[in-house]
């Protein structure tokens, strides 16, 4: 049965705490981590929601939706015995360049509301880097339809190699045609990359295995 | 700049050398404000990559800047055999040169392990600064 399915059936927070006790009891701060528009926050929901049955919060195509840092505590997780809790932090969209007038010609913003919007999103990246300094482990989000190669996934992996963190890449979007998981596999074969799709919940309990391995 | 043109600055590794980071940060953001793009003959660390990235959005204004188009090279590593089968590239490390300039200027239009291909967005240069005469 999936790991999901199973927990859905549960009442979690109790059940899994002993697991927690029994089987080993690790905790870790869980930072997930993408350009914008990856499907962080899309991730972020369907974590929350499969472990504790809550949101985290509101996702949308215009980037940038989320420029605050979210955070959600004590999401116990288990897997083959191994109990895993983990703070999840669901960070901006990290970016080297930010134009209101992407929001103007692409998503019709009135022209004050995008630069607001900029604005915001020009803080939010400057959280989303300093959370590095306190996260135990990444979920590296990256748009399986887009060139793997992008400054800000170098940047952030180059960041979290240079500090030892354990990251997990989830090659996200794949239920998309032009998606290209395998680039993704092939472009960095030192990190555990597991393909899903975060809207659609595919391929999600091999992600949480992945994670259990990898952050316990 | 006041002529039409982009400018490029190779900056020889020695220079680089004798700045801490936040000169090195400073100096990189001066010089990409002023729509100049940079080589840089020894490329960021991951941290002086995020510190620049950083230090862009404080410098982002709606009218005048919009942040930096960056990439830097890291080389695959070549001394291991798993390196050499699996194309490692160690991230964690220091780039061995880093392109960086003006987003609204520059384009990445290709990269690989072995080379960096972009382009400087001269029409657009152009009209900004025929905008700003």
């Amino acid at each position: 049965m999936a790991i999901g399915q199973k927990l859905k059936q549960n009442a979690p927070g109790e059940i899994f705490s002993w697991i927690s006790q029994v089987f080993g009891k690790e905790q870790a701060k869980i930072g997930i981590y993408g350009p914008p528009n990856a499907g962080k926050t899309t991730l972020a929901n369907r974590i929350v929601r499969d472990w504790a049955g809550d949101v985290m919060g509101a996702a949308s195509e215009v980037p940038h939706e989320t420029r605050r840092a979210r955070r959600k505590a004590n999401i116990q997780m288990s897997q083959d015995g191994k109990g895993l809790t983990l703070d999840i932090v669901d960070t901006p969209g990290i970016a080297t360049k930010i134009d209101f007038n992407d929001f103007v010609e692409e998503h019709e913003m009135e022209e004050n509301d995008a630069k607001d919007r900029a604005k915001e999103a020009t803080e939010g990246v400057v959280e989303a880097i300093r959370w590095l300094d306190d996260v135990d482990g990444i979920i590296l989000v990256m748009d399986a339809t887009t060139d793997p190669f992008n400054q800000v996934n170098v940047t952030i992996l180059g960041n979290l190699e240079a500090r030892r963190l354990p990251v997990v890449i989830a090659a996200n979007k794949i239920d998309l045609p032009e998606s290209s998981p395998a680039t993704l596999k092939n472009a960095f074969p030192q990190h555990p990359v597991v393909p899903i799709s975060a809207i659609s919940g595919y391929n999600i309990d091999q992600l949480y295995e992945t994670m259990v391995e990898n952050f316990s | 700049m006041s002529e039409n043109g982009v400018k490029i600055n190779l900056v020889s590794k020695s220079m680089l050398d004798e700045m801490s980071l936040q000169e090195k940060i400073q100096f990189i953001l001066t010089e990409v404000k002023q729509d100049v793009i940079l080589v840089l003959e020894e490329g960021l660390e991951p941290d002086e990559e995020a510190k620049l990235i950083e230090s862009t959005m404080f410098e982002i204004d709606p009218e005048s800047f919009v942040g930096i188009e960056m990439e830097s090279q890291r080389e695959m590593e070549a001394d291991s055999i798993i390196g050499k089968l699996f194309q490692r590239t160690p991230y964690g490390s220091r780039a061995s040169m880093t392109v960086v300039g003006p987003a609204d200027k520059l384009r990445t239009v290709y990269k690989d392990g072995n080379s960096i291909e972009a382009m400087v967005l001269e029409k657009q240069t152009a009209e900004a600064n025929g905008a700003a005469a």
